[in-house]
Formats: structure tokens, sequence, C-alpha cells
């Protein structure tokens, strides 16, 4: 049904993530595509990484990792903003061209305190995406 | 990078880095929170201890205003008339220690590590650390200062030099050329590589240290190499503390008076009544734009009113440069240029001088006032650096800043000057500059002076508040990173809570008296600050060495090293 599947996940939260996971793993399985995992850093050192590279190798290897627990193809796509806070729509919009997906697969409410994935970026992505959005409500 | 280098090698390959080793997680000190529909991310104790004593200080300077008034009043004249020689000097190595920056191969160094491309293309990388670092000085003292030296009545002739009007007024037509000559190197003196210099440093260093060294985008990030992993517990908390306070002070207080300053202006032209209601208004005003763009973020807010200020100080200066004369004053700036360098190492010099009135009373006061604002500035300018070689950095934001900045000078201060030489009975630059001393009317007085005066004064009123906006969103960005413990994607709603309050404290001062105090405390905390600008010195080359060294390190065909 689906090719591509896109992930949004935050590396800082990723523990929060279950169930979106869990449903684009299935539906990865179930039509056998491939999940696109993307993330979106600053350029200043955070928590997960030092440096966008640094980043983009932990995504990666995040996807590694997906793809063998899942049983499907998987990459990572990390985005650099030069404002993550404010740009984190805008980025999962052109992550969403860049990578081809025909579906998104996205976790709502993250507890805590990056509200990233908050119910509005979620949303913000529907109401503006060509392609089908699944927002995942809780973890 | 790789094709042009010769004798360095080629870098490591995935770009290696030398990060520095380190427990300390970013953001592990953070509280993370909801409040509501609210996200937090802030770090403790550094947003709390600085919120609080901010209020703690305006509640201060409305409880007992007199006494702020007087502790204040007297330590900022105190400080800046003994420490002028400590000021001067310490000023003067750092545009020594970036000079050598640019020509040493410690400039080859890429902050990012090798690999990284810059951010932001020149014209906005270049709009926004001028419109942070400067702008709005620009329009305060871009013909005051000029004016000032130029035919100064009260002895603070820059290296005691000559006047160009006698006791009663009256032109010494002789003297003209020489005076003029000195009060715009003077004035280019406090605007062109000394504060550049300041700013450089300390964006350099926490540019240096969080982009390739991998520690949080902080303050305390530049003193890793001195205190070691003490930066992380209460030496770097008071150290970030501090910039904070600052920071928000001096963001605050330059606000109450900017609002002065258009209402000043506002009365001048159209008669709008001077009062502190419209003052309040004005403050309100500012804060939402600042709002809306901290709101918009970095490229969409940010960068973009910073080009727009930019595009209309560029038409304003145009405008000046024609109306006053093109001619005249491009040979003014290429004069002013010559008189710069000239007089550059005499007005530098820390000692055995007779000119107190402008050493200790403009020259260590703008040393000090630069150096209280150089953790904003820097760090915003570290945020928007990322990718620039050491060299292209320094250059950017110490040379081609000072030229503009003598331009501008050059072209309002030479025209305020040939105003009050063609009229000196009648120049409205003399009337509000040496006859009655209204520096917030300065820059509408020499407008005055030329066609088109209602139009190029509203022009310079939107600019002084299109200033003060630019100023204020970075700001506000720069504290919240700050107290977010360097992380750049706090939730959005902690920049609006620092943006209200950084109004909400203006409009406190502004009402209740006390704008003058907590300024000239800000001031204040830039003898402290110089001291650790100079240790920031040091710890630059120990990280620009290890990164060099990591250029060198390259595979065994270069036998070399």
């Amino acid at each position: 049904m689906f090719s591509k599947i896109m992930v949004p996940v935050d590396l800082g939260h990723a523990d929060k993530l279950g169930k979106a996971l869990g449903v684009a793993s299935q539906m990865a399985r179930n039509s056998g595509a491939e999940v696109v995992y993307v993330g979106v850093t600053g350029s200043a050192p955070t928590r997960v990484a030092h440096t966008p590279e640094d980043y983009a190798a932990k995504l990666d290897a995040f996807a590694a990792e997906q793809a063998e627990t899942g049983g499907h193809a998987a990459a990572g796509h990390a985005m650099v903003s030069h404002d993550p806070a404010t740009d984190l729509d805008a980025s999962l919009a052109k992550a969403a061209e860049e990578t081809g997906a025909d579906l998104v697969v996205m976790a709502t409410h993250v507890p805590g305190a990056f509200d990233a994935f908050g119910p509005n970026h979620g949303g913000a992505l529907a109401r503006h995406s060509k392609i089908s959005v699944f927002l995942v409500r809780g973890a | 990078m790789a094709d042009t280098s010769t004798d360095q090698g080629i870098p490591a390959p995935e770009g290696a880095h030398d990060l520095i080793e380190t427990d300390y997680e970013i953001g592990q000190d953070n509280i993370e929170t909801q409040i509501g529909p609210l996200g937090l991310d802030i770090h403790n104790p550094v947003f709390f201890i600085s919120g609080l004593s901010i209020i703690a200080f305006v509640a201060y300077a409305l409880v007992a205003p007199g006494q702020a008034a007087e502790f204040f009043g007297w330590l900022r004249p105190m400080l800046t008339s003994n420490f002028d020689w400590f000021f001067m000097s310490a000023a003067n190595i750092f545009v020594i220690f970036c000079l050598l920056l640019i020509v040493t191969p410690l400039g080859n160094v890429r902050l990012g590590g090798v690999d990284a491309r810059p951010d932001y293309s020149y014209l906005g990388w270049f709009a926004m650390l001028f419109a942070a670092g400067m702008g709005i000085g620009l329009m305060f003292f871009g013909v005051l200062e000029p004016a000032y030296y130029f035919a100064t009545p009260w002895g603070d002739e820059p290296l005691g030099t000559v006047r160009p009007f006698t006791e009663d007024g009256a032109l010494i037509a002789g003297n003209v050329e020489e005076a003029r000559r000195m009060a715009l190197a003077a004035t280019s003196y406090h605007w062109a590589l000394h504060p550049w210099a300041i700013y450089a440093v300390v964006a350099l260093a926490l540019a240096l240290f969080s982009y390739n060294k991998g520690l949080p985008l902080t303050i305390r990030s530049a003193f890793y190499p001195i205190l070691g992993e003490r930066v992380w517990g209460w030496w770097g908390h008071v150290i970030d503390i501090l910039a904070v306070f600052a920071t928000l002070f001096g963001l605050a207080t330059s606000l109450g008076f900017g609002a002065q300053q258009a209402n000043a202006g506002m009365e001048y032209i159209y008669g709008v009544p001077n009062t502190i209601t419209v003052q309040v208004i004005l403050i309100v005003a500012i804060t939402i734009v600042a709002l809306i763009s901290v709101l918009r973020g970095l490229d969409g807010g940010v960068k973009r009113l910073s080009e727009i200020n930019m595009g209309l100080a560029l038409l304003l200066l145009i405008f000046v440069l024609f109306a006053a004369g093109a001619a005249t004053i491009l040979t003014e700036f290429v004069a002013g240029i010559g008189a710069y360098f000239r007089e550059v190492v005499p007005l530098s010099m820390p000692f055995g001088r007779e000119d107190d009135g402008y050493r200790q009373g403009w020259t260590a006061f703008y040393w000090a006032w630069w150096i209280s604002w150089s953790p904003f500035v820097g760090m915003f300018i570290a945020r928007v650096s990322r990718g620039r070689s050491v060299r292209e950095f320094i250059t950017c934001v110490l040379i081609i800043p000072s030229l503009v900045c003598v331009l501008w000078m050059a072209v309002f201060g030479g025209a305020a000057i040939n105003d009050m030489v063609a009229n000196p009975g009648t120049s409205a630059v003399i009337a509000n500059v040496i006859e009655t001393y209204s520096p917030e009317l300065s820059l509408f007085a020499m407008l005055e002076s030329l066609p088109l005066a209602a139009i190029t004064s509203t022009l310079g009123i939107i600019l002084v508040i299109v200033f003060f906006v630019t100023s204020s969103d970075s700001g506000s960005l720069v504290i919240d990173t700050i107290t977010a413990g360097g992380k750049i994607d706090a939730p959005v709603p902690q920049r609006i809570f620092w943006c209200t309050f950084e109004g909400l404290v203006a409009i406190a001062l502004l009402i209740g008296g006390g704008l003058g105090a907590l300024q000239a405390m800000v001031i204040s905390t830039g003898l402290p600050f110089t001291v650790v600008l100079l240790l920031i010195c040091y710890a630059i080359v120990r990280g620009l060495m290890s990164e060099r060294a990591l250029l060198k390190s390259t595979p065994p065909a270069s036998p070399a090293e």
C-alpha cells in the first residue's frame, strides 16, 4: 500500500516513541515498505550529539537498529536547522519532500519539555502535506 | 578547503574532531516539565537565580531609587576614572590578538570542524552581527560624538586638539580642518577595531568550544581550559548568571532610554507629547514586534528583520551622503580612514596623557560598555558563525564592520560638522549638542540641516525602533539559550518569557526611575568582565592550537608533523 514511510523521531526522547515506531514497523512489514527516520537538529551541540555529522551517524545507527528489530528496510535522514525550536514544521515538511515518502507516521503528545512532536507539529504537517499522515497518540 | 591547502595536508577523513572529553551531558542539570500546555526545559539553578535576582534588583531600584542612583552613579565614573588604563590596555591587547590570529596559521582552523559549511550567506550573517552588535549606538552617537569632539567647550578635546570656535562662538577658520580630522578619528576609534575585537574574542571562544569542542553553547564553556570540570558547577553557574544579568539589564535599560529617544524625536518633529505614557506604548510596541520575531525564529524573524534594518540604514546613509555633498563626504571618508590610522596609536595609548575628559569620560566608558555587552553580542555572533574559518571570521567581524562604522561616522559626523561650520550662529546641531546638551536630538538636528527633513527624520525614528527590535529579539534568544544550559531547541514559550520580561523590566524602571542607576550597574560589570576576557584569550589559543594540531596531523605523506 505504501512504499516509503517517514517517521519523525526525537532522538533525545526515543524511548517515548514506542507506539509510533511499532505502528510504522508493522505497516512497513505489511506493505514491504522502507522506513525513513527523520530527525531535526541544530548546529550547536546537544545532549544527543556534539555535531550535526555526529547526529546523522546516530540517526543512521538508530535506523539500523529499528530495521533489525522490526524486520524491514530502514534509513536515517537528518535535517539541520538554524533554529530547531521554531523551524520544526518547515523542516519536517521539507523532509517529507526530500525523502519522497508516501506516508508519515508520527507520535504526538510526547511528554516532557521538547514539545517538538506535540499535536501542533503533527497537525501542522497533516494540514499542509499532500501525503497521508498518521498521528499516533500516546506512547 | 582541501584543494586550497598546501603545506597542511589533507584533513583526516570523516572530518576529524578533537572534542573535549567531559562527563557532563548537555542538559543534565535541566528541569524538564510540563505546566499545562507549556513545555519547559530550563537550567537549574541558572534560570531561577537570574530571574529572581533581576526582580530583586528592579525592586531595589524602585524602592530606594535615591540610594541606587547615588551608589551606581558613584561607582561607574569611579571605575572608568581609576581603571581607564586597564580598560585601554586590555582593549589594545584584544585588537592585537585578533590581528595576530588573522596572520598566523591558527587562522586556518574552521569553526565547526574541517568540513563545516557556513550556515549563512555573507549578507545575512553580516546584517545580523551588525544589527545585534551596535546598530542603535550608530543612531544615537553618529552625530553626537563627532559634533561634540569638534566643538566641545568643556575641555573634552581628544588628545587636547585645537578648538575651532572662540569663547563667544566665532569660527576660527584655521583650526577647522585639524579639529574635524581629530573629531572623526576620535569617534572612529570608539567604533572600529576595538569594540569589534572585544566582540570577536567572546564570539570566537564560544564558537570554538561549542562547535569544535562539543561543549554546550553557553558562556561557561569558554572557561573549560581554565577551570576544567568546575565549569559545570557553581563557577559556571555564576558566570552564566552574570552574563544573563548583564544582557537583560543592558537590553532593558537601553530599551527604556531608546523609548525616550524615539519619543524626544517624535516631539521634536511632530509635536507628539513627551510623556511616560507614550514611552510605555513604544516599549510595548517594540516588545510585541520582537516577540513576533523570536516566534518566527532565527531565519524567519531575526535574520529578516536585520536585513530590513540594514536596508533602511543604508538608505539613510546614502541620502545623507548625497544631500550633504557626496564628493566632500567621500573625501572625508578617505581622510577619516587616514586620520584613524594615524591617530589610533596615540589615541589608544593608556599612559602619559592629559585629555582626562576624553580618555576617562568617553573612551573608558565605551570600553566598559562594549565589554559588558560582549557576552550577549559574542554569543549571538557565535550562534550564526558556524562554518567560517577563524581568519574569515575575524576579518568579517573585525575589519568590515570597522570600515562601515568609519564610513557611517564620516557621513553623519561630517554632515553635522559641515552644518556647524557653515552656520555657526544658527546651526541646530550646535544648539542641541553644545548650547543645550540634548544627545537624543542630535541626529534629528543634523537631518534638519538637510532637505526632506520630515521624511528622513521619520526614517530615523523608524530605524531607532527597528534597531531596538533587532537587539531585543537576538538578546532574548541568547538569554533563553544560556538559561536552558546551552540548548538551542528549548521550548518556544521560554523565549516569549524572556522577551516579555525584558519589556516589563524596562517599563518598571521607566515609570519608577532607576534606568540610569541600573545602566551604570551594567557598565560597572565591564571591569570584572575585562579580566574574564583576558583569560578567554588564553583559552582561545589553547583551543586553536589543539585544532591546528588536528589539521596538521595527516597521513604519513606529510613528514613535517
